[in-house]
């Protein structure tokens, strides 16, 4: 593939996805940082409120919603929920941290690194041509219902046996 | 006929849609409050209402909101202040995000989504975490009782209103709201198009789901739980005062009406009237008067709503938290599984 043309590069597109970048990567370092269970779990909620505006910049607007509805709207509710029945403690906590975090560093480094790595080697020199409109969710749903209807079933037996598994580890009597 | 034919640039679309978008939001919640709130409510009671302010009491809303916005706003000593204060704008941040995808006539329109009845589903969902996080951020047992009672409420019964709105989208062929209003207005039964086709017709099961769904979203009797001043003296909201509460209070009514509008464009069919009446042929066709009667159409559609939503709730008694739940996951989420399947295998039969 031949190297991007200037009048092809969006610069809305490329000015938005730092800025929304730099937010994401603010909110990340905050919610390992932080002190405060409930506050980490408000900055997870702009690290993946984040996410979905890239998927948005992306033209990629069904899994930009999927994104909300699914990590927002339920995960993130649920963590909350979780926290305030377990421990509501307003203020500052100290013991947040176990002897064990600074192994997280090089864990978390090496799994960035292998995924730059991934990605760089899939799409060396490529250029994807971006969409002039965000892809219809008849196209999605024409996709996954045809070519991809058996991993689709499958991820949906299996999200189901969790979800039976749970309950069943959940009540004891 | 008629047509306006007038190009407007593109900051002045930009222009119309920030203050349609502020309009839409915030003129039903008025509405709602002074004709089903202060007088329907009192006439229900045998009793005149507001009286005073204004001819009728018409002007006691700008009292209130003027008294509201006078007084201190308290935090308490022991409350987390900074999320304290987020709490409400979340609340009301997602009524107006929620607002962006109804349609209000064949140009009148915030933004065309593709997946239009998913985003709003899934905006509608992030109001919980204000919810939770005011209850815990206020320092207080109630408040924390009525923010968990209000999350519990709200993740069970969001449910049943997903799954109601998909026998629509089945029927509909489209998640797009602009497609659904469309279809329902080109439709006709057994080939008599006088009053197109609503959805209510043959999904009136999803409709009932749908509205008793968001009778309980909206926290009103009988699924007043999290905010039962009996008992949790008004749930996560106890510690809120002045504009704060403000906020809260416009916030839930005017979700209310934003519903009322997804609802209206989902089953009733939206800001449209049947295209045979003036033969028109598709969208494209409909005449530029309808950016002027659409909206209209749409405002009496949700006071219709918003006053049967009101209705049940000046007559019900409150449901206990174990009969809610039941409801939700024993009653509610099964049918609507059978709307779905019905729904499937009669637009395949047919």
């Amino acid at each position: 593939m031949s190297s991007m043309l200037a009048a092809d590069v969006n610069v809305a597109q490329n000015v938005g996805f730092y800025i929304i970048a730099a937010i994401m990567v603010f909110g990340a370092l905050r919610v390992v940082s932080g002190r405060n269970v409930v506050h980490t779990a408000l900055w997870l909620v702009v690290v993946l409120g984040g996410v979905a505006a890239q998927y948005l910049l992306a033209a990629a607007e069904f899994v930009a919603i999927s994104q909300v509805m699914v990590y927002i709207g339920a995960v993130m509710v649920l963590f909350l929920f979780g926290i305030m029945l377990t421990r509501a403690t307003i203020g500052e906590e100290s013991d947040l941290n176990n002897k064990n975090w600074s192994i997280g560093i090089p864990v978390s480094l090496l799994l960035a690194g292998t995924l730059v790595w991934v990605i760089v080697d899939q799409y060396r020199g490529e250029v994807l041509a971006s969409p002039d409109e965000p892809m219809s969710t008849t196209a999605i749903s024409d996709v996954f219902l045809r070519e991809g209807l058996v991993p689709f079933l499958a991820l949906s037996f299996v999200l189901l046996a969790a979800a039976i598994g749970a309950i069943v580890l959940a009540r004891k009597d | 006929m008629m047509s306006i034919a007038l190009e407007i640039p593109y900051w002045g679309q930009s222009l119309l849609r920030v203050l349609g978008g502020i309009g839409a939001v915030l003129l039903p919640a008025g509405t709602i409050v002074y004709l089903f709130l202060f007088k329907m409510m009192s006439f229900m009671q045998s009793r005149l209402g507001p009286m005073e302010a204004g001819p009728y009491g018409s002007m006691q809303l700008l009292a209130e909101v003027g008294k509201w916005l006078q007084k201190e706003d308290i935090i308490p000593e022991n409350a987390d202040a900074k999320i304290y204060k987020l709490a409400p704008v979340i609340v009301l941040v997602s009524t107006f995000l929620l607002v962006v995808v109804v349609p209000f006539g064949p140009d009148a329109l915030f933004t065309d989504f593709s997946a239009g009845v998913f985003y709003a589903l899934a905006i509608g969902s992030v109001s919980v975490i204000g919810i939770l996080v005011a209850g815990w951020s206020s320092a207080n047992k109630y408040s924390l009782l009525g923010g968990l009672r209000a999350a519990g409420q709200l993740i069970a019964y969001e449910l049943p209103m997903v799954l109601a709105v998909v026998g629509v989208v089945i029927q509909a062929g489209s998640m797009n709201l602009q497609q659904i209003v469309v279809a329902q207005n080109s439709g006709s039964i057994f080939g008599w198009d006088g009053v197109g086709f609503p959805f209510v017709l043959t999904q009136f099961v999803g409709f009932l789901i749908f509205m008793i769904a968001v009778q309980a979203e909206l926290t009103q009797v009988p699924f007043d739980m999290p905010i039962a001043e009996s008992e949790l003296v008004s749930g996560y909201m106890t510690e809120y005062s002045g504009f704060r509460f403000l906020i809260f209070f416009i916030g839930e009514f005017a979700t209310a009406g934003v519903f009322a509008f997804i609802a209206s464009v989902l089953f009733l069919g939206g800001w449209g009237i049947p295209f045979s009446w003036f033969g028109w042929e598709s969208l494209d066709a409909v005449d530029g008067w309808m950016n002027i009667v659409g909206p209209v159409i749409m405002l009496t559609k949700m006071l219709v709503l918003t006053g049967i939503i009101m209705w049940v709730r000046f007559s019900y008694p409150r449901f206990r938290e174990d009969q809610l739940q039941k409801f939700a996951w024993k009653v509610l989420i099964p049918l609507s599984l059978a709307n779905i399947a019905v729904t499937a295998i009669l637009k395949v039969a047919i």
